[in-house]
């Protein structure tokens, strides 16, 4: 996504006047966007910061309306005066960070090895399988994007207890799996396709094998859209709720099933609750920041020619 | 498994008959082995969960291990037998092999259990009673209303379309600090729902102290209260949504705008057409495709639509914004329901696959004519 400047849209423009009211126009409307994507997040991670009548009475500006305290972080274990003493619910929430870490990057993980795989077969080679073909394959994986988890849910509790996966990491790990399966490989055959195929046979014609040509020629170059099909499965998978709550009880629960079962017997402690929220919104929010690139790049797979 | 390969392109052919006889009857029987131990394995756990005989493990774990096994045989016969062709097929294998059993096996098993009567917390255990869960259904209002909440739903994408249009042709048009703003734009993507309907739903549109009411309240509404009203529920989960996947469609539609030829643009410029004229003759139809792209992405996504209801309004109030996926996971998790839940779901799952299909052939047509 390269910034195009071509003066197409300055010169359509003709006298001044109609210039700078477009540009306030477009500006305006950019800010209140901005803001309206901004502002809840700026409200969670200030309320984090805020004592109670600081909540009940909707004070906004840290400094100005009200004093900033750790008192959120404190509650988990988080502050600065409060890190190095043991907190249960520092542990509990590191509990479920790692199992919401090690269930996304691992389910991410597997889908990108066998989808990548499965992805590079159906666009090189032509199988027959049975009566199915290449399409037809394609079409099977990809239908799996509108199989809603409520369907899968309940056989897959009951299955899951027969199996001995209930209340597991390696349960929601499989699970997750099948969610992004559809989209990796999605992507990966949009990645597939942009490289030219003579870069495998002038491999082959050096003497590597099918795999040695796939490992060492074809998986450098497909890299970026490894990484935008790993990260846009880290988002939904880290985001996932569904199944989380139905599936996992104790040993496996991860940040978003905690975060929705944080309403005590006395009421909501807001400024715990942001806290947490923020806490479960941070890693999503720097990594989006930071590698947007790619993200963009996954998002955008296949749907433009 | 009858499975051919060929190469899609003139590489050297590999035919099957330079590979040695003994390498195939290897291959031949490792997977007979590999299929026979599968097989073995089901049927001793099956005659020890009837009480049939007393060898067996307490849990069917051992059969996903044999599965594991049998399908490493199944590869390495492929390959034994059929040389490159079966290094190709072992490309396809793994997901296929893991799609199937994550996906067909439930499926089939759900089927079942939708046709029985089965609930958790009672303790007369599964009962088949054939369509008696089909009937209810059918007489079910909670349902129907949950489906027309669906329509609805889904109705209000057209709206996150229009905006998410707007945004990217916001993005598009010659402005500095796009990075800035587009990174912005995508940030809402990224947050998990269910923390977004707390900050979001229950604290920033609080009826005493939310800053969103407090706004309304200045804005002349007597009494903003955002989830307690059928009409205005609805509302606030659609605009909770919205504002959570309006980027995604942002993202896509952008990329239609960058990928447009400056030619034609250039050209209706010449011909003396105003932006407006431009937009919609220009912009729009050549833009269609990824539109309906994106919209029926959207779609797909708005179809499991449950995390913030489920989170927020439990379906509240009365069933008015009410999803089909909360509605059946209430229907499990307050009522174990198993066999009725799992009923609806099935049902669920038959309308999506008739809607999504038309609407791929409809949506192709629509194409189609319009350019």
């Amino acid at each position: 996504m390269s910034v195009q400047t071509t003066d197409y849209t300055v010169s359509e423009i003709r006298s001044p006047a109609a210039f700078i009211t477009s540009r306030v126009f477009i500006y305006g409307a950019l800010v209140f966007w901005a803001f309206v994507c901004l502002f809840p997040i700026y409200w969670t991670i200030t309320t984090s910061f805020k004592s109670a009548v600081d909540v009940t009475q909707g004070h906004l500006i840290p400094f100005v309306d009200f004093t900033p305290d750790w008192k959120g972080w404190r509650s988990l274990g988080l502050s600065p005066d409060s890190i190095f003493q043991t907190s249960t619910v520092r542990d509990e929430f590191f509990k479920r960070f790692m199992n919401s870490v090690i269930t996304s990057v691992g389910a991410s993980a597997l889908a990108i090895i066998i989808g990548s795989l499965a992805a590079y077969g159906l666009v090189r080679y032509r199988y027959k399988f049975a009566w199915f073909r290449n399409e037809d394959i394609s079409f099977f994986f990809l239908s799996q994007l509108i199989l809603p988890p409520v369907v899968l849910a309940l056989p897959f509790l009951v299955l899951y207890r027969e199996v001995a996966l209930l209340d597991t990491r390696i349960g929601l790990v499989l699970l997750y799996t099948l969610m992004v399966l559809p989209i990796v490989i999605w992507i990966m055959r949009d990645q597939f396709n942009s490289i030219p195929v003579e870069l495998e046979e002038a491999a082959l014609v050096d003497g590597l094998s099918i795999w040695g040509a796939f490992f060492r020629i074809v998986m450098p170059i497909a890299l970026p859209g490894m990484v935008a099909a790993f990260i846009l499965a880290m988002v939904l998978c880290w985001n996932e709720y569904f199944f989380a709550a139905l599936l996992t009880s104790t040993d496996a629960k991860t940040i978003p099933v905690m975060v929705a079962s944080q309403t005590g017997s006395q009421g909501i402690n807001w400024w715990s609750m942001a806290a947490l929220a923020t806490a479960a919104i941070a890693p999503l929010a720097i990594i989006g920041i930071a590698l947007e690139r790619y993200l963009i790049m996954g998002m955008t797979a296949g749907s433009v020619k | 498994m009858a499975e051919h390969t060929s190469t899609a392109n003139a590489w050297p052919a590999n035919p099957a008959d330079l590979i040695p006889q003994g390498r195939k009857r290897l291959g031949w029987g490792l997977l007979a082995a590999a299929t026979l131990g599968l097989l073995a394995i089901i049927v001793v756990q099956i005659l020890y969960k009837t009480e049939m005989s007393t060898i067996g493990f307490d849990t069917w774990r051992p059969v996903i291990y044999a599965y594991i096994l049998w399908g490493a045989a199944l590869g390495a016969w492929q390959v034994l037998t059929r040389g490159e062709d079966g290094q190709r097929a072992l490309f396809l294998l793994p997901a296929l092999l893991f799609t199937i059993a994550m996906v067909i096996f439930p499926t089939l098993f759900g089927f079942y259990i939708a046709l029985t009567d089965w609930n958790l917390s009672s303790f007369a255990g599964r009962r088949f009673n054939g369509l008696d869960n089909f009937w209810q259904m059918l007489a079910d209002p909670y349902y129907r209303n949950a489906l027309f909440n669906m329509v609805l739903y889904v109705l209000a994408v057209l709206v996150e379309y229009v905006i998410a249009f707007g945004l990217a042709l916001l993005l598009n048009a010659q402005i500095k600090a796009r990075k800035f703003f587009r990174v912005v734009f995508l940030l809402p993507l990224m947050l998990s729902p269910v923390a977004v309907s707390w900050m979001v739903g229950k604290s920033l549109m609080e009826y005493r102290f939310g800053p969103a009411a407090t706004l309304a309240r200045h804005l002349g509404w007597d009494n903003p209260a955002f989830f307690s009203d059928p009409i205005t529920a609805r509302i606030s989960i659609m605009m909770l949504d919205a504002w959570t996947f309006i980027p995604f469609m942002m993202i896509m539609l952008l990329a239609g705008l960058q990928a447009m030829s400056r030619e034609v643009l250039e050209a209706a410029r010449v011909d003396g057409a105003t932006a407006w004229q431009t937009f919609w003759q220009v912009t729009f139809p050549l833009m269609l495709p990824v539109s309906v792209t994106a919209v029926i992405l959207r779609i797909i996504f708005k179809l499991k639509l449950a995390d913030i209801i489920i989170t927020l309004t439990s379906g509240g109030p009365g069933g008015a914004t009410d999803s089909v996926s909360s509605f059946i996971y209430r229907e499990y998790r307050d009522r174990s329901n198993v066999g009725y839940g799992t009923m609806l779901a099935m049902a669920y799952l038959v309308i999506i696959v008739v809607f999504v299909t038309w609407l791929l052939k409809f949506a192709s047509r629509f194409v189609r004519n319009v350019n």
